[in-house]
């Protein structure tokens, strides 16, 4: 068909926009896979480790085994996403030639580049990149991110980081929507920002693609958190696979997340569930190990 | 009541909040519907494009499907991509549907990801919203589904130049396998607010 276009920034970003509302959850089997479609994932994020395991075995963490990947796909109807290293632009190659449908750069592999990110303009694979403030966010939308996620602190079971990253990004833009227009270029040399996405963040008074939360959320009471700040949806990682009862907490998460303002049905939600992941709290953490800081 | 005369669209997740967004910007009252009591007094339903497995499990979780389907007895209802597959009848895959519209829908029929593309449609039934009339409509279409059977009494809206359905009716129900509410054209919007 002649007028047919692929791997536009409007395919890449619309699909973000029908994630909204949901929960992306991190799996390492096709059995997981299927309690999280079961459970009403919208998507899900194909790894070999999820991040709390990447913490204890420690080394270098790289994209996972493709074939790991691509059982995860056959096994599932929704979408599946793969993480690749900071700045390996060829782990992202590879994760495009055997289809996936989202690329996560992120911060929770070891970087591959100490200075650049993957320019996602070349994929026709879209690709979601981890934040901590306006200007990374901007800075990745730039290099062709057609989806955010605030990082938080990737396998601690934390909230504490998830929540300073949403409100430092969704704080910035509500100053941002303040300011007078001749004030914006002195703005965006401070964020390390382009001028033009500040432009036209201030015009929508919102990040011109999808944010979701990401990096510590272990229960419905958290991820409502997360929505109730203002964020588009949540990923939960370890959160899910690390407690006693995955399937139960996996649905009871996913409701907590389309009725984040329903205070009663988040209660019901959260009863019996079981243990949650044990967790580490962020602040006794040593500097070394802190993933969020990773990403330029 | 609650719906009281407005259009509901189902926000249980997916892309309602564009539709929110368009109804408001055409002057047209809206509700989000999450719960069943927020179907009472609807004047229509848009049930928004996401994950229809997610959107399935919560609809029957919640209670919604009958109320649905009660409401789509009188009322007009369109499906958007995940919502289309919602409303069908028959789907290949096994997962909860509402059966509104005698159709059998292929989910993800153009493949993943890599193959969501834009297209433009000849859409000649339009052209009461275009002065007469009747420019392409440029479609959006994500990991969509594609309109594998119709039965009679179902008008095929809209085609792909390779033939492919992408766009029915029956009587007052409407699916869509691409995104009106993701480009500036509201006139599928304006099609379904005038659908009796």
């Amino acid at each position: 068909m002649s007028n047919e276009q692929v791997g536009t920034i409007t395919v890449k970003r619309g699909l973000a926009q029908m994630l909204k509302g949901g929960v992306i959850m991190d799996v390492v089997t096709p059995e997981q896979a299927r309690i999280a479609e079961d459970a009403g994932a919208c998507a899900v994020m194909a790894l070999e480790r999820v991040p709390a395991d990447i913490r204890v075995h420690g080394g270098v963490a790289r994209m996972s085994d493709p074939e790991i990947i691509m059982k995860i796909m056959d096994a599932v109807s929704i979408p599946v996403m793969a993480k690749c290293r900071i700045g390996h632009f060829v782990e992202a190659q590879i994760l495009e030639a055997i289809g996936v449908d989202y690329i996560d750069e992120s911060e929770v592999l070891t970087p591959a580049d100490r200075l650049h990110h993957v320019n996602k303009h070349l994929f026709k694979i879209p690709f979601v990149c981890g934040c901590r403030n306006l200007g990374e966010a901007l800075r990745r939308i730039g290099e062709g991110a057609a989806m955010i996620r605030t990082k938080g602190e990737a396998g601690t079971g934390d909230v504490v980081e998830a929540v300073f990253h949403a409100r430092t990004v969704l704080g910035e833009i509500r100053r941002l929507s303040n300011m007078p227009e001749e004030e914006l270029m002195a703005y965006a040399k401070e964020i390390g920002a382009p001028y033009e996405l500040v432009k036209e963040t201030r015009e929508l008074g919102k990040l011109p693609v999808v944010n979701f939360a990401a990096g510590g959320i272990a229960t419905p009471a958290d991820a409502a958190l997360m929505m109730q700040l203002g964020v588009d949806g949540v990923f939960v990682g370890s959160g899910i696979f690390k407690s006693g009862d995955p399937a139960r907490r996996a649905q009871a998460i996913v409701e907590a997340t389309t009725h984040y303002r329903d205070p009663d049905i988040i209660a019901r939600v959260s009863r019996n569930l079981g243990e949650p992941m044990v967790g580490r709290s962020v602040s006794s953490m040593p500097e070394n190990e802190l993933l969020a800081v990773r990403g330029w | 009541m609650p719906g009281d005369g407005k259009i509901g669209v189902l926000a249980l997740q997916g892309g309602f909040a564009e539709h929110i967004h368009r109804l408001t910007a055409m002057g047209v009252p809206c509700s989000e519907v999450r719960l069943p009591g927020d179907i009472i007094g609807l004047n229509g339903l848009i049930i928004p494009g996401g994950e229809s497995t997610t959107i399935g499990k919560l609809a029957v979780t919640y209670g919604l499907m009958e109320p649905i389907r009660q409401l789509a007895r009188t009322r007009p209802v369109w499906g958007i991509c995940a919502g289309a597959v919602f409303m069908a009848k028959q789907v290949q895959t096994s997962q909860p549907v509402l059966g509104l519209m005698d159709i059998t829908i292929q989910r993800n029929a153009f493949g993943r990801q890599a193959s969501s593309f834009e297209a433009d449609l000849d859409v000649p039934f339009l052209r009461q919203y275009q002065n007469g009339q009747s420019s392409p409509f440029h479609a959006i279409f994500i990991r969509a589904p594609r309109i594998e059977s119709v039965r009679a009494g179902i008008d095929v809206l809209a085609r792909l130049t390779d033939g492919s359905i992408v766009a029915a009716r029956q009587g007052h129900l409407m699916i869509t396998s691409f995104h009106p509410e993701l480009t500036g054209d509201d006139r599928f919007h304006r099609y379904f607010l005038d659908l009796k």
